[in-house]
């Protein structure tokens, strides 16, 4: 039997690709990874009109065959077939941007010139229509030689017409695969490419007048900055205003199936390990998925709006003080969500030693993770005061670890760039995409897919980790009559109180050296083994975060639990981070090194928080 | 950099004022480490192409907007400063 066969989905950045990808496979879709390589590989199934089903694959936005990123080096192996775990396609459709045919063009005729038949979908001819442009999708057809279909993919306009012309390229035979000619003809393909392009567009007037207004508000050197520091803050502030009613919602479910569990379950081992252990420790994380989702949903609409571009515009100069460029700024803020996306999107820096410097500092973005931690220490210690009559202490405080941390980046930056990472600027160019309407479909799609990644990772690393821990925290029990407690007495006990003779000097205790080893599966954890610690440690206590705070006001002081605070916006404590770092740079080396100096970052830190307020008298 | 006084010292992208329309007449691409050249030239930049500067950025020397043919791209300065143009009408 034969596979179904498939479609690449093939262009330059920009041209639409992903909203057309999504517009014909719908929700069927998957996304993956291909082998040895981090770049994902997004796939899904279409039908064509006689019933037979074709997979298509979105490829990674390229300007040639000839790459100069991992990415493009994705695209350009599965074209020629030498991509490991990808089928050579069976037929190619190049998305080109309709209002940009001049420079589109070279890469489809590149792509033409491989051998596979080939569809052109003029895609956001809508667009091109209101920047004053009128083509002839006809005499683009006869210069090309391969059909053309005009195509709108966001409002379906030549989804028809194109899977019809889908099926015609698959039912050719095959022809014998080119391979891809050498780089020196670039610049014929190029000036080809303006020829063709010169010679379909009927009118031309006025170009991108929307865009070129928004950019002289949005790109102003004054006005500018200061739009981009008012998003910035109206983003992290409805990460916390946003979320409290779902944040509501998601706690009393899980308090109603703990209850439950309760309920059925006979009071015992099992009971403590189901409510405490999977339904506490699962919940406590869970909790955290609405404001992960607003994080990302912001992102995304930053993204496909084609702002994120301009905010890299205004960075550059600051990024260029210390060593990197405009370009780290999309990962290093995709990290303030999770560090893991963050370091994949490090794939866009060409330049090695500045991809690897950024990987380096990413997590050092305070990503979500970290505000489980945050909030709880926050709330049990910070007192819920105004400063300056306007200012909520609390929030202050928050918003001074999210400063830490960009410091932090800052000054490794500049460090890492000087030394290990050392090496000339690749410099800063970008192609500024028009602006548009995020699509609310395409929205949810990458939401969803998000919010997949968070439960898994929630179902597995978290409760694996939870379970584990509560046993080692469970067993063995204290001997009837002994005034041991029953965590100092269990396994997880003995190991804390070795790592307790390492962090006492930063004036860390027993819960905190208990939380450690766990919150190297991921931070959030950290919370969770703290509840777990007291609700075995007290087994009369009600669960929950009210008494997790209680418990935390009585045994912690104020020194402590700041240093446990600056402790987190360091130490590389995220299984997932490492894990992705090993796989991007090919090694354990960069993974060790980066693990190694965060640590030290954060045990100095913390000690010099915690000595400073001791010394202070807080 | 030649110190000799330049009669006709070139018209560089990054010297227009914004929205002036330009063609390229070269590329100085010696001024260029090999990544940016190769970046240039795939976002199409080449002789005959039209051009403009569109946002010079802050006081701080930011990098540049540019349009190249239908296209804004952003650029750090030194690499408008190597394109040289001619005045377009």
């Amino acid at each position: 039997m034969n596979p179904a066969p498939l479609i690449a989905m093939a262009g330059n950045p920009n041209a639409g690709k992903s909203a057309l990808f999504n517009a014909l496979t719908g929700a069927r879709q998957k996304v993956g990874n291909y082998p040895g390589v981090t770049v994902e590989r997004h796939a899904g199934r279409m039908t064509l009109d006689d019933g037979r089903p074709v997979e298509l694959v979105d490829l990674p936005g390229a300007y040639s065959l000839d790459p100069s990123s991992l990415d493009e080096q994705v695209t350009r192996d599965v074209l020629l077939g030498k991509q490991e775990g990808e089928r050579r396609p069976d037929a190619i459709v190049v998305v080109v941007d309709a209002a940009n045919l001049d420079n589109h063009l070279r890469f489809t005729l590149q792509l033409i010139a491989l051998g596979i038949p080939v569809v052109v979908a003029l895609n956001m001819i809508d667009l091109a229509e209101r920047d004053g442009l009128t083509l002839d999708a006809e005499a683009l057809e006869r210069e090309l030689g391969v059909p053309v279909v005009a195509t709108v993919a966001v409002r379906r306009r030549g989804l028809d017409e194109l899977r019809a012309r889908i099926d015609d390229a698959v039912s050719q035979p095959a022809k014998a695969p080119v391979e891809a000619r050498a780089e020196h003809d670039f610049r014929t393909l190029q000036r080809r490419a303006r020829q063709i392009a010169k010679a379909v567009t009927v009118s031309e007037t006025a170009t991108r007048r929307w865009t070129h207004r928004i950019d002289s508000i949005v790109l102003h050197p004054v006005a500018g900055p200061v739009i981009l520091l008012a998003l910035m803050f109206v983003m992290f502030q409805a990460v916390f205003a946003w979320s409290e009613a779902p944040i509501g919602w998601i706690e009393s479910l899980v308090g109603w199936v703990g209850e439950g569990a309760s309920a059925i379950l006979p009071d015992g081992l099992i009971r403590s390990a189901v409510v405490d252990g999977v339904i506490g420790g699962v919940g406590a994380v869970v909790v955290f998925l609405p404001q992960i989702l607003i994080l990302f949903a912001f992102i995304l609409i930053l993204e496909a709006s084609g702002y994120m571009v301009r905010a890299a515009f205004l960075m550059d100069r600051v990024m260029a003080s210390v060593g990197l460029s405009g370009r780290a700024f999309i990962p290093l803020l995709s990290s303030f969500a999770c560090a893991v996306p963050g370091i994949m999107a490090t794939r866009t820096i060409s330049d090695e030693k500045e991809r690897l410097a950024t990987i380096l500092i990413a997590p050092l973005m305070t990503c979500s993770a970290r505000l489980p931690v945050y909030t709880i220490i926050i709330g049990a210690f910070i007192p819920n005061q105004t400063v300056g009559g306007f200012v909520g202490l609390q929030g202050l405080v928050l918003f001074g670890l999210y400063i830490f941390g960009i410091l932090g980046a800052m000054g490794a930056s500049l460090l890492l760039r000087r030394t290990v990472t050392r090496g000339a600027s690749s410099g800063f160019m970008m192609e500024m995409p028009k602006y548009q309407w995020p699509r609310f479909n395409d929205l949810l799609l990458g939401l969803w897919q998000r919010a997949l990644i968070f439960l898994k990772r929630a179902g597995t690393i978290i409760l694996v980790t939870t379970i584990i821990l509560w046993a080692l925290l469970s067993f063995p029990k204290p001997p009837a009559g002994s005034d041991v407690s029953p965590v100092d007495y269990s396994v997880a006990g003995r190991v804390s109180q070795g790592i307790e003779v390492l962090v006492e000097p930063i004036g860390f205790n027993r819960d905190i050296s208990l939380a450690l080893i766990p919150a190297m599966a991921a931070r959030e954890v950290a919370v969770a083994a703290i509840g777990t610690v007291y609700a075995i440690d007290n087994p009369e206590d009600s669960a929950g975060e009210r008494a997790i705070v209680t418990n935390l006001r009585e045994r912690w002081t104020l020194p402590t639990a700041l240093a446990f605070l600056m402790w987190f916006v360091f130490a590389p404590q995220c299984i997932s981070t490492i894990a992705i770092t090993r796989r991007e740079t090919n090694g354990w080396k960069w993974p060790l090194f980066m693990v190694g100096y965060l640590f030290g970052l954060a045990y100095v830190m913390a000690g010099v928080t915690y000595w400073t307020a001791v010394a202070i008298g807080l | 950099m030649a110190t000799a006084p330049d009669i006709s010292a070139p018209l560089r992208l990054l010297d227009l004022a914004c929205n002036q329309p330009a063609r390229v007449t070269d590329v100085d691409w010696a001024l260029l480490s090999p990544p940016e050249a190769r970046r240039l030239r795939e976002l199409g930049l080449d002789e005959g192409v039209d051009v403009a500067l569109i946002k010079r950025s802050g006081v701080l020397g930011g990098p540049v907007a540019c349009r190249i043919g239908r296209m804004t791209v952003a650029m750090r300065r030194h690499v408008a400063g190597a394109i040289r143009v001619e005045r377009d009408g």
